[in-house]
C-alpha cells in the first residue's frame, strides 16, 4: 500500500487540495452573489411580486373532438359551460363569503362548503369547483355581485354534450372524472385533476383522439384573484373529430323498436364490417354523466333489472338457439355427411339413448332435406347432422366462423362467448362428453354462448360470400379543419370455413326461412326486398312434457329470448342485422319484425334507386 | 479486538456538523409540508423523512464498525454488487413495467444508481491509490478507470436518468483530474467532449432537450419548467435580507412549485429565512466540505485519502448543482440537496457516505 512517505509527494499532493479549495470557495462565492442578487437587489420587488401571489398558472380546457355519423350529422357535441369556482386565498373570509353566495344562488350553504372540504386540500390557489353548469340566472347574478364575492369567479369551459338524449349510448360512452390512481399511471399526461376522461364506449376508446390538450395562461391577479393582466397564454388544441360509421336514423329506428323490452340490434355493412346500428335496451343519458353522475342515479341504473349499463350487444352473452344451426348446416356439408339432397324423416321427435328428444313441432315436420330443415327449423334434422357431425368437429366449425372469440369491435369488455367442446367440459367439470349433449349443442341449445355482435357479424359472413369482418365504428378522424389524420379500412379477420357450393346451399335454406312457404319467418316478407334469415328462441327455463302452462303464462324472467339473424337483399345484402330480444318467447313474432323493419328503412332509403 | 484509540480518535467535531446540517434540513422539510396544510400538522412524509434518518444514522454508525482498508479489498465485490443492481433494474423494468418489486427489501424500495456511486468511488481510489505519482496518469493507465465509470454510466443513463448518470461522470471526472492526469491527456479528452457535445444532444430525449432549451430562455414553456423557475426565482427574492419567517412563506410551494419537498426545497428556506438563513446553510456545507478535504489530506493512507475526497466531492456537486438550479443558473436536473431534500435514497446514500468519512478520520492513527 502506498503511504506518503517521501516529501515531494507531499508537495505536490498539497499544490492539489489548494486548487480543489479555491474552486469549492469560487463557486461558494458564486452561489452567494446569485443570492445576494436575487434576495437584496432584485428582492423588494420579488417581494411584492409574492405578496399578490401575483403571478398564477390557469389552465384552459380543451374542447374534446366531435362525433359524426356515418351522413355526417353530429351526434355529440360540446357546450359552453359556465362553471363556478373559488379560490380560497382570494375569498377572504371563506365562511362569510360562501354563504353570501349560498344565498344568492339558493344553493345549501352546507353543500358548498362540502365541496370545499373535500376538494380544498391541496393548494390554497388551486381553483375549487362549487358548482359546474350553473344557470344563466345564477350567472347573472353572481357576476353583478362579483365585487362583494371575493375569490369567486366563473370559467367558461366547453362540457360535453350529447345532442340524442339515450341514443346510441353505449356506443358512444359517456365521460368521467380521472381520479388520482389514473393520474399516477401517467398514461394521460395532459390531463390534470379534476378533469374528464372517456369512461366507456368510443369516449373511452378514442381517448387518445378525443382528447386534444390543455392549453394555458400566465396570469398576473389582483387581491381578490380578479385576472388584471395576462402574461403569457398557450392555446389549447381540440381534440381529433370521429366520422363513425353509424346511421342515426337506422340507429334511432333500432332504439324505437326495443322500446319496453331488453335486448340489442346490431346492423352490419356486409361489404366492410361497418356498423351500422347498435342499439341495446334499456339505455342511459350520458348526459347524466357529465360533472359526475349523483348516486341516487346511479343506484337507480345499477338496479334496474333491465340492466341498462350493460352493452347487450357484445357484452351479454345468450344462447344461440337455432341460429346456430347455420353452423350446423355448414359442418355436416363440408364434412360430407350429408348433400343438399340427403333427407331425415321427423316424427316430431329423436330417441337417443334411453332419452327422447323433441322437436319444437310436436306434430313432426315429415321427411325433409337440408334447406327445408332450415327454412322450418327442424330439430329434429339437426340432432341427426349434430351426431354425424360431434361436438368436436362443430366445435371447430363454429371457431372457425369467429365465434367462441372476440370480433375485435373497439369497444371495452367484448365477451367472447363460449363454443363447447368433448376438452372443455373435461377440464372445467372434469367429466367426459355425453353423446346426448352433442345434440343439444347442434341446435344451440347446450353451453354454447354468443353474443348479438357476433351473430351479425357472421350472417353477414354468409351474405357476402363468406368473408368475416372485423366490425368498424370509426371510418375516418379529421382535424378541425376537416384534414384527414387517420382512415380505417376495412379490416379481414377471415374467411367462413365454407365452399361456395355449400355456402349456397346455406343461403337457399335461409333464404326460404321467409320467402319459403313454411318459413319460420314468412310473415316478415316484404313486397320488394328479398330477405334471408334465420329465427331462433332460446329457452331460459325448460318445461316439463306434462306441464300445462302455457308459455305465456311464465314469469317474464323465465320467458325464452326470441333470436333474428338476417341479411337482405339476399341476392347481393347490403345490410346484415342480428336482433335478441330478452324473454320475447319467440324469434318469428318478436325479433323478426324489427329486423324487417330496419332493412326496409335502411334499402328504401340510401339503396333504393340501385334495387 | 476493539481499540480504544478508535473512541479516542472519533470526529465529534463532524459527527456534531452532520447532525447540525440534518436539523436544519428537517426544519426546512417541516415548513415546506407543513405551510397551508393546517388539517395535518405532522406530514406523513416528515414522519418518513425522520425514519431515514434514523435509518441513515444507523447506518452510518455500522459502517463506522468496518476498517475503511477492509473497503479496498472488497473494492471489486461492492462494485460488481452495484452492478448486478443496476442490471436486475434493467431486467425486471423490462417485465413488470412498474419497478416496486425488483429490490423491494422488507417495505423498503432503493435505488441502486444511488449506491452506485459510493460504489464506482471506491473502486476509483482503490486503482488510483496503487499507481499515483506526480507525473500524472497517461492514457493506458486510465483504461481501467475509465472502463469503471462507462459501465454504471451507460446502465444508468438506459434507465433512463440523466442526471444521475452525468452526476457519476461528474464525481469520477473530478476524482481522475484531483489525482492527475498528463496534460495531453487533459487536451485531448476536453476536445473530445466539445466534439461530441453536438453528438450528445441528439441522444437527448425530447423532455431533457426542452429543460436546456427553457434554461437558455425561460419563455419558451411559461407553463412548465419556465414557469417553475419564475416561481422560485419568486420565492427566493422575496425573503429578502431576513426572511419572513419560519412558516410563514407565502409563496411557499404549493401551488407554484411541484417538487418543493424534494428538488425546490432551497427556495422555502430562502423565503422564510431570508439571505442570513441561506448564508448560515452555506456556511453550513461550506465548513463541511473543507472538513472532508482536511481528513482527505491528513489521511496517511492513498486509498483513504482519495476515498475521503471522492466522497466530499459527491456531497459539493450534488450541493452546487441542486443551490444552482433552483436559483436559475442551471437547467432543472433532480438532484437533491444533501441532508435537506426528502427522498430515502438519497438519505441513506449520503449518510453511508458520511459513515465513510467518519471512518478514514477516527482510523488515521493506525499506520499499519
Amino acid at each position: 500500500m502506498t503511504e506518503f512517505s517521501q516529501n515531494q509527494d507531499r508537495d505536490w499532493i498539497k499544490q492539489r487540495f489548494i486548487i480543489v479549495s479555491v474552486c469549492i470557495l469560487f463557486v461558494f462565492a458564486l452561489l452567494f452573489l446569485r443570492l445576494v442578487y436575487l434576495q437584496i437587489i432584485k428582492g423588494k420587488e420579488y417581494r411584492l411580486l409574492s405578496e399578490k401571489n401575483a403571478v398564477r398558472l390557469k389552465s384552459i380546457k380543451s374542447p374534446r373532438g366531435l362525433v359524426f355519423d356515418r351522413n355526417k350529422k353530429l351526434l355529440v357535441d360540446n357546450r359552453p359551460s359556465f362553471n363556478l369556482k373559488i379560490v380560497l386565498e382570494d375569498a377572504g373570509e371563506v365562511q362569510e363569503t360562501v354563504k353570501k353566495l349560498a344565498e344568492l344562488i339558493a344553493m345549501p350553504f352546507q353543500e358548498l362548503m362540502d365541496y370545499i372540504a373535500r376538494e380544498g386540500k391541496g393548494s390554497v390557489y388551486k381553483p375549487i369547483t362549487l358548482k359546474n353548469d350553473i344557470s344563466r340566472d345564477q350567472l347573472a347574478i353572481v357576476e353583478a355581485h362579483k365585487f362583494d364575492l371575493p375569490g369567486i369567479h366563473i370559467d367558461i369551459e366547453p362540457t360535453r354534450y350529447y345532442i340524442y338524449k339515450k341514443t346510441a349510448a353505449h356506443l358512444l360512452g359517456y365521460l368521467g372524472q380521472i381520479n388520482t390512481k389514473e393520474l399516477k399511471t401517467g398514461k394521460y399526461p395532459n390531463v390534470k385533476s379534476g378533469d374528464s376522461i372517456g369512461r366507456y364506449g368510443i369516449e373511452k376508446s378514442f381517448e387518445n383522439y378525443l382528447q386534444g390538450k390543455q392549453g394555458g395562461r400566465q396570469v398576473e391577479v389582483d387581491a381578490s384573484g380578479r385576472t388584471i393582466k395576462i402574461l403569457r397564454t398557450i392555446e389549447p388544441v381540440a381534440g381529433l373529430d370521429l366520422y363513425l360509421t353509424l346511421d342515426l336514423d337506422l340507429q334511432q329506428t333500432a332504439e324505437k323498436s326495443l322500446e319496453n323490452k331488453a335486448g340489442a340490434v346490431v346492423a352490419i355493412d356486409p361489404d366492410n364490417g361497418d356498423i351500422l346500428a347498435l342499439a341495446s335496451n334499456p339505455s342511459f343519458d350520458q348526459n347524466d354523466f357529465i360533472g359526475g353522475i349523483s348516486s341516487k342515479k346511479w343506484n337507480a341504473l345499477m338496479s334496474d333489472p333491465g340492466k341498462p349499463m350493460v352493452n347487450k350487444a357484445i357484452q351479454a352473452e345468450y344462447p344461440p338457439a337455432s341460429t346456430y344451426k347455420i353452423i350446423t348446416s355448414i359442418a355436416a356439408l363440408e364434412e360430407n355427411h350429408i348433400t343438399m339432397n340427403t333427407t331425415a324423416y321427423c316424427p316430431g321427435f329423436l330417441k337417443y339413448g334411453n332419452r327422447t328428444y323433441r322437436c319444437w313441432n310436436k306434430n313432426g315436420h315429415g321427411e325433409l332435406s337440408i334447406i327445408n330443415a332450415l327454412a322450418q327449423s327442424c330439430d329434429v334434422f339437426y340432432y341427426q347432422a349434430g351426431i354425424k357431425v360431434g361436438v368436436d368437429k362443430l366445435g371447430q366449425y363454429a371457431m372457425g366462423s369467429g365465434l367462441g372469440k372476440k370480433t375485435g369491435i373497439l369497444l371495452g369488455n367484448e365477451k367472447k362467448g363460449l363454443v363447447p367442446t368433448s376438452a372443455w367440459k373435461k377440464k372445467l367439470y372434469k367429466e367426459s362428453w355425453q353423446g346426448g349433449e352433442t345434440l343439444s349443442v347442434a341446435i344451440g341449445q347446450s353451453y354454447n354462448l354468443v353474443t348479438p355482435l357476433q351473430m351479425a357479424v357472421l350472417t353477414a359472413a354468409i351474405g357476402n360470400g363468406g368473408t368475416l369482418y372485423r366490425p368498424r365504428l370509426v371510418k375516418t378522424i379529421k382535424d378541425g379543419h376537416g384534414l384527414v389524420i387517420k382512415k380505417n379500412e376495412p379490416e379481414i379477420t377471415g374467411g367462413l370455413p365454407a365452399s361456395k357450393e355449400t355456402l349456397d346451399i346455406v343461403r337457399n335454406g335461409l333464404l326460404k326461412v321467409v320467402q319459403g312457404e313454411r318459413g319460420t319467418a314468412g310473415r316478415i316478407r316484404l313486397k320488394d326486398i328479398e330477405i334471408a334469415g334465420k329465427t331462433g328462441t332460446a329457452q331460459v327455463y325448460s318445461m316439463k312434457t306434462n306441464d300445462k302452462r302455457k308459455a305465456e303464462d311464465l314469469k317474464y324472467s323465465l320467458r325464452d329470448h326470441a333470436w333474428f339473424v338476417c341479411y337482405a337483399p339476399a341476392k347481393n345484402p347490403v345490410i346484415a342485422v342480428a336482433v335478441l330480444v330478452e324473454h320475447g318467447e319467440h324469434g318469428s313474432s318478436t325479433a323478426a319484425p324489427i329486423a324487417s323493419a330496419l332493412i326496409e328503412q335502411y334499402i328504401q332509403g340510401p339503396f333504393k334507386e340501385k334495387i | 479486538m476493539f481499540d480504544r484509540r478508535l473512541i479516542k480518535n472519533f470526529d465529534w467535531g463532524l459527527m456534531a456538523l452532520i447532525l447540525l446540517i440534518g436539523m436544519v434540513g428537517l426544519g426546512i422539510l417541516y415548513s415546506a409540508l407543513t405551510a397551508g396544510n393546517e388539517t395535518d400538522p405532522i406530514h406523513i412524509l416528515f414522519k418518513k423523512q425522520m425514519i431515514w434518518m434514523g435509518t441513515g444514522f444507523i447506518v452510518m454508525m455500522i459502517i463506522l464498525v468496518i476498517d475503511f482498508r477492509d473497503l479496498d479489498k472488497m473494492n471489486l465485490f461492492i462494485y460488481t454488487l452495484c452492478v448486478g443492481l443496476l442490471i436486475s433494474v434493467i431486467l425486471f423494468g423490462q417485465l413488470g413495467g412498474g419497478s416496486r418489486r425488483w429490490l423491494l427489501i422488507g417495505f423498503v424500495r432503493i435505488q441502486p444508481s444511488e449506491l452506485m456511486k459510493i460504489a464506482l468511488i471506491i473502486s476509483l481510489a482503490s486503482v488510483y491509490a496503487t499507481s499515483i505519482s506526480n507525473t500524472g496518469f497517461n492514457f493506458r493507465k486510465l483504461i481501467k478507470p475509465a472502463v469503471l465509470c462507462v459501465i454504471p454510466f451507460v446502465l444508468i443513463v438506459n434507465q433512463p436518468d440523466l442526471g444521475t448518470g452525468l452526476l457519476l461522470l461528474l464525481i469520477a471526472g473530478s476524482i481522475t483530474l484531483f489525482v492527475k492526469v498528463e496534460r495531453k491527456v487533459l487536451y485531448t479528452v476536453s476536445g473530445i467532449c466539445i466534439a461530441a457535445a453536438p453528438l450528445l444532444w441528439y441522444g437527448l430525449k425530447t423532455y431533457q432537450k426542452s429543460r436546456i432549451l427553457t434554461f437558455l430562455n425561460p419563455d419558451r414553456d411559461p407553463l412548465g419548467a419556465g414557469y417553475h423557475i419564475i416561481q422560485s426565482k419568486i420565492a427566493i427574492g422575496s425573503g429578502m435580507l431576513t426572511g419572513k419567517g419560519f412558516l410563514k412563506g407565502t409563496q411557499n410551494a404549493l401551488s407554484f412549485l411541484p417538487e418543493h419537498h424534494t428538488d425546490f426545497i432551497v427556495s422555502v428556506l430562502a423565503e422564510e429565512w431570508g439571505l442570513m438563513g441561506c448564508s448560515i446553510l452555506l456556511l453550513l456545507y461550506l465548513i463541511f466540505l473543507f472538513w472532508g478535504l482536511n481528513i482527505a489530506y491528513n489521511c496517511r493512507n492513498m486509498f483513504g485519502s482519495i476515498l475521503a475526497f471522492g466522497i466530499t466531492t459527491m456531497i459539493f456537486w450534488q450541493i452546487f448543482i441542486n443551490i444552482g438550479m433552483v436559483m436559475g443558473l442551471m437547467p432543472v436536473v433532480g438532484v437533491p440537496l444533501p441532508l435537506v431534500s426528502y427522498g430515502g435514497s438519497s438519505v441513506i446514500t449520503n449518510m453511508v457516505g458520511f459513515g465513510i468519512l467518519l471512518n478514514i478520520s477516527m482510523r488515521n492513527f493506525s499506520s499499519n
